[in-house]
């Protein structure tokens, strides 16, 4: 989300748009999408909170979960978007400025709310988090290293981690099996692999080897190289639970 | 009738009424959001939703009261998900007594390799029972499930979910209905349940 429109980059660049919100929330919920995540990627690093007024929008239209991130900073930003009818929230760059957040967010929502978004990159020290990563000019490291993060914002009362790894993201070369089985072993909440699906296989991959509850991809369905239902067929087939 | 309603959402002070609303008016039913004792006495058919903890949401039942006149109710209520677990006698979160229209507690789940908690996520029923709240929700219906705590598999069982074990998915007993999933947020599956709640 950028400006009331949905946009997607490659690596966290070069963000273009790809349509309006309320007719993709519509296309997903049709096609059969499980939930959809809207990320405000200019939110953060622009100092704002989500505008609002699009989440309601989007409510009255979807007959399915959805999770809002972006510039999520106070319990009182949450109940915002919580009470305009998101099921969650999703926190990245604010938490890892004031971790407590996560603390006051699961005491007053309860964790199954409280979604802890993780833009991990791969380094010669290791896996990375990484904030601010809306805006190229200002992402940057935030001196954290993802698996001790996993560890932390799980104690703090986050139900659920999407961890995005930033090296795959937008490549459609598949997701950070890796990664994701390593941070598959620290986690006890619900995991959704995030970054660099591409194909049907690279989501069985994730689910089989990764043992993900689930996995989130925007570019393929945005530009229509996978349809959801095809994609759920498949998986199907090969024996992964999904709802057809 | 109150004021023309077809529905009171009961305000447990959780957040997100708002989806529920919306689901509701997808269906073409008036609802009202209330935490008024004399408007909830009055409407036709009540719904009890609840997001966040269970001790919190019974203080704010107690303060209004509504906590004495739910048990009291004759009308069709539904429980949602924490709303179904406020039915029973007692929740271990925040060890709480809660409404006991329906005996039994409520415990937390216990997270196991391949199990994390909460029980997050899109899962089927099984023995469904005949109860009209279920008609036409078949084994294969897939429901949205978000939840920590679950009440046992007990007499009041209309139908169950898997998860590790067999926990209950849709209770009842005489007018008082809970769902531990969220129809407003099931696709059309759940909205075959409020349908047929409002056809109750």
């Amino acid at each position: 989300m950028r400006d009331g429109q949905v946009v997607k980059g490659v690596r966290f660049r070069d963000h273009r748009v790809v349509g309006d919100i309320l007719e993709l929330a519509g296309r997903y919920r049709d096609q059969g999408a499980d939930e959809l995540v809207f990320y405000d990627i200019t939110a953060s690093p622009e100092g704002r909170s989500v505008d609002r007024a699009w989440v309601s929008r989007v409510a009255r239209v979807l007959d399915i979960p959805f999770c809002v991130a972006g510039g999520i900073s106070s319990v009182e930003d949450a109940e915002q978007v919580l009470n305009a009818g998101a099921e969650k929230i999703s926190v990245n760059s604010p938490a890892l400025h004031d971790p407590q957040l996560i603390n006051q967010l699961s005491e007053r929502f309860g964790s199954q709310c409280v979604v802890a978004g993780i833009d991990s990159q791969t380094t010669a020290d290791g896996y990375r988090v990484y904030q601010f990563t809306g805006d190229p000019a200002r992402s940057r490291d935030s001196q954290r290293d993802t698996l001790a993060w996993v560890s932390e914002v799980q104690q703090r009362g986050a139900g659920e981690i999407v961890l995005n790894c930033m090296a795959s993201d937008g490549t459609r070369r598949g997701y950070d099996i890796e990664q994701l089985r390593r941070v598959r072993a620290l986690c006890s909440v619900p995991l959704v692999a995030s970054g660099g699906a591409g194909a049907p296989e690279h989501f069985a991959s994730a689910f089989s080897e990764a043992q993900v509850d689930a996995a989130l991809a925007a570019s393929v369905f945005h530009s229509g190289a996978i349809l959801i239902p095809d994609l759920k067929r498949a998986l199907h087939a090969q024996g992964i639970e999904v709802r057809l | 009738m109150s004021g023309g309603v077809d529905v009171a959402i009961i305000d447990s002070g959780g957040a997100n009424l708002a989806s529920l609303q919306f689901a509701l008016d997808r269906l073409g039913a008036r609802s009202i959001v209330s935490s008024d004792a004399a408007v909830i006495a009055a409407a036709p058919r009540v719904l009890l939703p609840g997001v966040g903890a269970a001790a919190d949401a019974m203080r704010r039942l107690r303060a209004t009261g509504l906590d004495r006149l739910i048990p009291r109710l004759h009308g069709p209520l539904l429980g949602i998900c924490l709303g179904m677990q406020l039915l029973f006698e007692h929740s271990t979160e925040g060890h709480t007594a809660c409404l006991g229209v329906l005996p039994g507690r409520v415990e937390r789940l216990t997270a196991a390799p391949h199990l994390p908690v909460p029980h997050m996520g899109w899962n089927t029923l099984e023995q469904i029972g005949d109860d009209p709240l279920l008609q036409g929700i078949e084994p294969a219906s897939h429901l949205y499930f978000v939840h920590s705590y679950a009440a046992a598999v007990a007499d009041s069982t209309q139908a169950t979910v898997r998860y590790g074990r067999a926990l209950a998915a849709v209770v009842r007993r005489d007018n008082f209905r809970g769902v531990q999933f969220h129809p407003e947020r099931s696709a059309a599956a759940g909205a075959r349940i409020l349908r047929n709640f409002l056809a109750l």
